[in-house]
């Protein structure tokens, strides 16, 4: 009866297993490095996953290629060169920085820079404009004078 | 003047548009093939027909020649496989075949089935040429030169369109 049982589960563990590449690392580093890389690294069938999501058979061909590489000591910048050799630039999720992506990886800090200085265009030219209409309505010592002699004119010819 | 700067937003607005307009009628599934202009890679496999019999990158030197990534299990393969006879019948095109993580003997019998169109097919069975080439689904048909060189990819069926492209590739590398 426990045999039985015992049989059952494993029939049920089958799938389960088959799913999931099962890989054994040499030691811990091995596998972060090789958890970081797949996830780092774009699927180039299923352009949306990165390698350690996607299913297709093309992207566990590559985490094969990416473990073999990670148990024989390879360095992160080795593979992913290899993975750039074969299928370009694109197979990067994380873009190497060069004169091509310097516009990917500095443009939204040109973008920020930029605004910064429309904003502070824009208030320095309010602030400016503002200055001047408080000057108008400020009116000098001898306006003054003048326009309180004309106002008293004024009030005594209506009375 | 002052007015002017008013429409920069639109300006700005309708640049993008026309960008982001010309951007969608490009196929993001088309990569350009990192190894164009490249020789073709190195690599040591059995044949198909005999897997006694090694093929290496030497074997596919001599003449400007297409290769064609296939498999049993590609249906686009099947569509495109005719037209491969046909090229290969009424053009004398060489075309070398790199059968790509497939079953030996299904493939031997498609072959036997819809005739064979490939003077050479290279047997991928786990796909570590295909790694090599940057193939990323079957079928995908390369141009090479008599050097080895790869200098077309292209990703998907030939058809009468694609194949016109790729005989104006071969005959400008025939020079």
């Amino acid at each position: 009866m426990r045999a039985f049982f015992f049989a059952l589960a494993l029939m049920v563990a089958g799938p389960v297993w088959a799913a999931i590449d099962t890989y054994e690392f040499h030691d811990d580093d091995a596998r972060e490095q090789f958890q970081q890389l797949t996830q780092e690294l774009r699927c180039p069938k299923c352009q949306n996953q990165n390698l350690a999501d996607s299913n297709s058979p093309i992207a566990s061909d590559l985490r094969r290629e990416v473990y073999r590489m990670v148990e024989s000591g390879d360095s992160n910048d080795q593979i992913v060169d290899f993975m750039v050799a074969r299928y370009g630039e694109f197979v990067l999720y994380r873009p190497k920085v060069n004169e091509a992506t310097y516009v990917l990886w500095y443009g939204p800090f040109v973008l920020l820079a930029i605004g910064m200085v429309v904003v502070v265009l824009l208030a320095r030219a309010r602030r400016s404009k503002e200055a001047k209409a408080s000057d108008s309505a400020n009116l000098s010592h001898d306006e003054q004078a003048r326009l309180s002699e004309l106002l008293k004119d004024n009030n005594g010819e209506s009375k | 003047m002052r007015r002017l700067i008013l429409f920069i937003p639109l300006v700005v607005f309708m640049a993008l548009g026309v960008l982001f307009y010309k951007g969608l009628q490009l196929d993001p599934s088309e990569l350009e093939s990192a190894l164009l202009d490249k020789p073709f890679p190195a690599f040591s496999a059995p044949s198909l027909s005999d897997e006694n019999q090694l093929v290496t990158e030497q074997d596919l030197k001599g003449k400007p020649a297409l290769v064609n990534v296939w498999a049993t299990w590609c249906p686009t393969c099947k569509q495109e496989h005719a037209q491969l006879n046909r090229i290969a019948r009424e053009e004398g095109v060489i075309i070398y075949g790199i059968n790509y993580k497939d079953d030996r003997s299904a493939a031997k019998e498609w072959l036997r089935r819809y005739s064979d169109p490939y003077v050479l097919n290279i047997f991928d069975a786990d796909g570590a040429l295909g790694v090599n080439l940057g193939v990323y689904g079957a079928p995908e048909t390369y141009v090479i030169d008599a050097n080895g060189v790869i200098r077309y990819k292209h990703v998907g069926a030939v058809d009468e369109k694609v194949w016109q492209t790729l005989k104006g590739v071969l005959a400008e590398v025939s020079l």
